[in-house]
Order: C-alpha cells, then sequence, then structure tokens
C-alpha cells in the first residue's frame, strides 16, 4: 500500500469510529448535524476541494462533485448518517479500487519482468559491471549460471542450456553452444557463458517485446472505444434525470420534495462510469499480459478482439507448418545398398551449397573424400555429373536420366526427387522432403476444436506436396505454386468468401510474406525470436515456431472478450437496476453505494481474471 | 515526433479518457492516447512545436485533473 493510500484508510477508520459512537449518542437538532459533519470532514474533505477546483476548470460531470452533490444534499434533507456513510463507502470503494488496480498493473509488471538490470562487461580479462545500454555492438559480456542473458549476441565460448520460458512459454531448455545465437531476456542455467554482442540494447529482443507490450495499450479495442464514448453520456443523462427527478415530481403533483430529492440523490451516487471505463482496458490489458507470458504478442487490444472473431485462418507452408530444413525421408535403391547410393549422390554434389545437397551430406554422416570426384559438370535445372573412380554418375532430376539415356523410376512418395545413374544405368533414388512440424497437425485440429470454419493451405511448393501436406494435418484447402503477389491474390479472395463478423488470419513466417501479413486482418508472425522484419509487420508475434500456439491465442481472446462483456453487462446491469428502483423510492443510498463502487471493485478483480491464462485454450 | 510521458496521480479511469479527448483537440496533435493501466501518455505531435504541445496537454490535463503531474 502506498503512503497516499495508507492516509486515506487511517482517515477512513477514525471517520468510521466517530461515526458508530455518533450513531447511538442521543442528540437531535443542529447539534446532531455539526457532530456528523465531524466524521464528514474527516473522510471527505479532500473530495469537497477537489470538486470545489473542478468547478473552477468548468467540470461539471467529475465524480467529485457529483458525489458532493449528493452527500450535501443529504445533509440538507436531515439524513445525516446516509451523508456521512455514503462519503465513507465512497473513499473505502475508492481505497479498494486503486488498490485493485495497483494490483494487477504489478502482475502485469512482473510478467513482463525481463528487463535485465546489468551486464558482466568483459575488459582485459576482468569483468565490470555496468548498464546493458553501455554495452556496444562487439563488445564480449560474461553471464553467469543464474544470471539474465542481458544483451542479443553470438556464444564464443563456453557450453550451457538456457531457458527461454520468459520469451517464449516454452518450459524445456535450449543448448547454447559456441557459434550459437543466444536473446536477451533468456536466463543462462548450468555453465558460464561468454558472448559477443551483436545489437545495441535498444535493439534487444527483450527491448522490443517490452516496447511492443506498452504500446498495445495505446491500440484500444472496439469495446472499449464504446464504453468510453457511453461514457460521456451517461453521466450527463444520469444528472439530468436526477434534476428532474427531483424537481417535477413535486411541483406536478404538489408536495413530497424530500422524498423526491432523495431519489434525486440516488441517481447522483451512482452517476459516475468509473468501474466500466476502467474494467474493460483493464480485462484487455490483463488479457494481453496473459498471452505475452506464453510467448504471444499481440500488438493492442483491437487485434485481441479480431482473433476472437477469426473464422478462417490461412496458414503459409514453409516454415510456419513445415521446419523448413529439408532430410532424407526415403531411400529406394536399385542396385546397390541403400547407404550405398546415399553416400554416392552425397559424393557427387559434393561441390554443390544448394540446401539438396547439404541435406544428402548431413544424412550420410560422414565426410564425403571430394579428392575422388572429378570433371563435375553443373546441368541446371536437371543436376550433376561428375566422374568419381573412372565412373561416371548423374544426379538429378528424370529430365536428367532422360538426358542420359537411362528410364528413371517414378516414385509414389512427395518431395524432391533424386536419381541416381551410374555408367548409363539406374542405381535408385532418394526422396528430399521438408519436416512437417511435431505440432502442426495439433494446431489445426485444435483450430477445428474451438469452431474455426475454414483453414486453408498457401504455397508456392508443387502441387503434390501442397496437397500432401494438407491431407497430413486436415487442412481443408489448398492453394500451391502461388508466387508472393498469388498469395495476397487468394487472401484477399478468401476475405470476400467470409461471414460479416469473421476475421480472417494469415499466418506466416514472417520472412517474405510481409504483403500478406500486412493484408489479412491478423498478420501472425511465426518465430519471431530474432526476426525483426517479423515484430514489424505482424499483428501478433508468435515467439516460438509452435503453430499450436494458435488455438492457444484464440482462446485467451475470447476468454478476455467474454471477461469485459460480463463486466459491461455486470456494470451496466447493477446501475440499471438501481436507477429504476431508486426513482420508484425502492432504493435507498446504500444500495446506491454499492451500486457504485461495489461494482467498480468486483469488475477489477474480474478484469484481472484475464491474466491468468493457465496454459490451456479451453479456460472457461 | 512521438513521446510517451508518465503520468503521476492519475486516479481514475473516466478522467484519463477525458484528457485524452482534450489533448486531442490540442492543434498539432497527431494522435493522443492516455492509458489509466499503463499511466502514460502517448503523444505524437508536430515536431517544430513539440514543447509548446505538450505545455497544453499539461493544462488540458491538469484541468480535468489537477493533481495530475506530467513526468519530463
Amino acid at each position: 500500500m502506498d503512503p497516499k493510500q495508507k492516509k486515506i484508510l487511517q482517515r477512513v477508520g477514525a471517520s468510521t469510529v466517530l461515526f458508530l459512537i455518533l450513531l447511538f449518542l442521543p442528540i437531535q437538532g443542529t447539534g446532531k448535524l455539526l457532530l456528523f459533519l465531524i466524521p464528514y470532514g474527516i473522510a471527505g474533505w479532500d473530495v469537497l476541494w477537489k470538486a470545489v477546483r473542478n468547478i473552477a476548470h468548468g467540470q461539471v460531470f467529475d465524480e467529485n462533485f457529483l458525489m458532493c452533490v449528493a452527500t450535501v444534499g443529504a445533509f440538507g434533507i436531515g439524513e445525516y448518517p446516509e451523508a456521512v456513510a455514503v462519503m465513507l463507502f465512497y473513499q473505502l470503494g475508492e481505497l479498494f479500487q486503486s488498490r485493485a488496480v495497483s494490483r494487477s498493473r504489478q502482475s502485469i509488471a512482473a510478467l513482463m519482468d525481463i528487463r535485465p538490470d546489468y551486464a558482466n562487461l568483459e575488459e582485459e580479462g576482468s569483468l565490470r559491471r555496468v548498464d546493458p545500454e553501455e554495452v556496444q555492438v562487439g563488445d564480449t559480456i560474461a553471464v553467469r549460471p543464474g544470471e539474465k542473458i542481458p544483451l542479443d549476441g553470438t556464444v564464443l565460448e563456453g557450453s550451457s542450456s538456457v531457458n527461454t520460458s520468459a520469451l517464449t512459454g516454452e518450459p524445456l531448455p535450449r543448448d547454447a553452444n559456441p557459434g550459437d545465437e543466444v536473446l536477451s531476456g533468456c536466463i543462462n542455467l548450468t555453465g558460464l557463458l561468454h558472448i559477443r554482442v551483436s545489437r545495441p540494447f535498444e535493439e534487444s529482443t527483450v527491448s522490443k517485446i517490452l516496447e511492443l507490450v506498452e504500446n498495445s495499450a495505446a491500440k484500444k479495442a472496439k469495446t472499449e472505444a464504446f464504453i468510453t464514448r457511453f461514457a460521456r453520456w451517461y453521466t450527463p443523462a444520469v444528472v439530468i434525470g436526477a434534476l428532474l427527478l427531483a424537481a417535477v415530481p413535486p411541483l406536478l403533483f404538489s408536495g413530497g420534495w424530500s422524498d423526491w430529492i432523495q431519489r434525486a440523490l440516488i441517481f447522483l451516487v451512482i452517476s459516475c462510469p468509473c468501474a466500466l471505463v476502467l474494467s474493460v482496458p483493464l480485462s484487455f490489458f490483463g488479457g494481453i499480459g496473459g498471452a505475452s507470458r506464453r510467448g504471444i504478442l499481440i500488438k493492442g487490444g483491437n487485434y485481441l478482439e479480431a482473433l476472437a472473431k477469426v473464422e478462417t485462418v490461412v496458414f503459409d507452408k514453409t516454415g510456419t507448418l513445415t521446419k523448413g530444413t529439408f532430410h532424407v525421408t526415403a531411400i529406394h535403391p536399385e542396385q546397390m545398398p541403400e547407404q550405398k547410393l546415399l553416400e554416392l549422390a552425397a559424393l557427387a554434389e559434393s561441390y554443390s551449397e544448394h540446401p539438396i545437397s547439404r541435406s544428402l551430406r548431413e544424412a550420410c554422416q560422414t565426410e564425403p573424400d571430394r579428392s575422388a570426384v572429378s570433371d563435375v559438370q553443373e546441368i541446371s535445372g536437371r543436376g550433376v555429373r561428375v566422374r568419381i573412380g573412372g565412373k561416371l554418375v548423374s544426379v538429378g532430376n528424370l529430365k536428367l536420366m532422360e538426358q542420359e539415356g537411362v528410364c528413371g523410376k517414378k516414385c509414389s512418395l512427395t518431395g524432391t526427387i533424386v536419381h541416381v545413374a551410374v555408367d548409363g544405368s539406374y542405381m535408385g533414388h532418394i526422396v528430399i522432403s521438408d519436416e512437417v512440424k511435431e505440432d502442426a497437425a495439433e494446431a489445426v485440429a485444435g483450430l477445428k476444436r474451438i469452431g474455426i470454419r475454414s483453414t486453408v493451405l498457401l504455397t508456392g511448393d508443387a502441387k503434390e506436396v501442397g496437397e500432401e501436406v494438407a491431407a497430413r494435418l486436415g487442412i481443408d484447402e489448398v492453394h500451391s505454386e502461388l508466387l508472393p503477389a498469388g498469395k495476397v491474390e487468394q487472401v484477399e479472395r478468401l476475405m470476400e468468401r467470409k461471414t460479416g463478423n469473421g476475421r480472417l488470419a494469415f499466418v506466416g513466417d514472417g520472412i517474405n510474406d510481409a504483403p500478406v501479413l500486412a493484408r489479412a486482418d491478423i498478420g501472425i508472425a511465426m518465430g519471431g525470436l530474432g526476426s525483426d522484419a517479423a515484430i514489424e509487420a505482424a499483428d501478433i508475434v508468435l515467439m516460438d515456431d509452435r503453430p499450436s500456439k494458435i488455438p492457444e491465442a484464440v482462446g485467451i481472446a475470447r476468454r478476455t472478450l467474454r471477461i469485459a462483456r460480463q463486466n459491461i453487462v455486470f456494470a451496466l446491469g447493477v446501475k440499471f437496476a438501481i436507477l429504476t428502483l431508486g426513482a420508484l423510492g425502492l432504493a435507498n443510498m446504500w444500495e446506491a453505494v454499492f451500486a457504485d463502487v461495489g461494482v467498480s471493485v468486483l469488475a477489477v478483480l474480474n478484469a484481472s481474471r484475464a491474466l491468468k491464462t493457465g496454459g490451456g485454450s479451453s479456460d472457461s | 515526433m512521438r513521446k510517451k510521458i508518465k503520468l503521476t496521480d492519475l486516479d481514475c479511469a473516466a478522467c484519463a479518457a477525458k484528457m485524452e479527448d482534450a489533448v486531442r483537440k490540442i492543434p498539432g496533435v497527431n494522435s493522443a492516447s492516455v492509458s489509466f493501466l499503463t499511466q502514460k501518455l502517448t503523444l505524437d505531435a508536430d515536431d517544430g512545436r513539440f514543447d509548446e504541445i505538450l505545455k497544453q496537454a499539461e493544462c488540458a490535463c491538469k484541468k480535468v485533473e489537477p493533481d495530475c503531474m506530467l513526468e519530463r
């Protein structure tokens, strides 16, 4: 509790004690009024003071002013205890509200507690503790086990495992060995690491994430804008209602002034829209904070809102649903053992840096002896022809086999097929394909489970490859052999097809699909770790490479929106109920105070639930 | 120019909304947003007159909530 809150609590306490004593004293008349003014003053002098100052500034519909009119009015009609009680409850409620808000603000801050405090700069063999902002690119820093990695960089020396959960929500630690890139915000777990800094602190991953989450509060959701607009007419309307209620019935039906004034005062007590104006952004902020804890960065309340309404999810293939790395997935030899065929192909391709050649070498595991290879002849778009130990070896696609006059076999598998022929006779082929991510199928199934209407796959790859992946993962629709511009076209076509309130999300790896990310209602970039372009172009960034975070993100968005709606319905419902009852003379000041501050506190508590993301998307 | 300014003693959410409105109406302000939760004013205004606009913004905020201070 901060000093300001403590002071108010003390005043409320003193005032309450005095108030309770006065309730049991048998006094009447002016003496009673004067005595009750003491606890009233103790509890509410600052409210009165603020009201006076705000009136001077022309702020008529200020909550302090309204509260003063309500309580002074209660004194005026002789309801002294009620006047004091309303002020007491108002102050107590405000106190609770500010406590609840600062608590949830703190818990969000704690979630985002990834900012490193210091860096151990290495200088001529000794370490100096400095502010991370002072470290320059190219400097070397040391990170001990248990310390936060302060800046992005490359490991020079030392091996360790690092905990990335603050960035990705991923509990499994990653290995860090010399040559590996490590990111700021991760925690070094086991060994001492020496790191060469690659980016200044302002551009480090940690700074980017913090800035992004802080800025998200500035991009307000529609629901929030609606509430702010609503609040703008709610207060004046209720105040005018109060005036009419105080003046019209007594004039029309004569008599009973104090009864109608009391009803009008009830209106004034509940005229402040704070509960609404507060709880809605708080829910969104909580949802964004909770999501970031799970490695899902959402750039604003508006995107969270859109995400809750997603009905179509469009995936890019390579790097999004697949790992984007090529591996040998099958070897079909004709006349020699599998390993021999693989070695032969790898040897023939040993002078090439093409990803396919690299994956052949990787699969072989032994370093090929390049000196055995001579007369290397690359045949563009087809493959290579080389001489190995006096034999002519051709490695490439079917077209190359035709050119060599060899009858190659077609393969039933999809992927890139590498055929091998030696001295004009067919030796077999090797299938190389991109691996589908482990959780890709789970991601698509998860989206189906939460009611996403359609999933679409867009790829620049061959038709068979696209269709095979889509079928394997259960994706509804595939469009293959697309150029980047074609992807934009497809997304535009899909956007036209969606229903009124539905939204379309495009998921890409952020490398060359920036235009598509921008065109879709929501652009989701995968693998934001270390990729500036992705963080820049997308509305939502998934910090790790896992597509299964998408259904989870939708779950968090829906839950947040549900909480925000609950608060709106609850706060408005109670207020309108008390307004109606008050107008009919069925509610008293006490109930009105509850409708004002009690509702605020409950709404804030409910909103802080949005923070708790738990780890499941099925949370209610 | 775009700048984030911390607000201290911003006590009421409805006031934050009113401040946002008031600041947006100042000539030269491209966009403004007041977040009650982060207690921050994000102000995007003309480069040349930024300081002057910031002063006006402070005035506008004080009109809504006299105790509220802009930290620079």
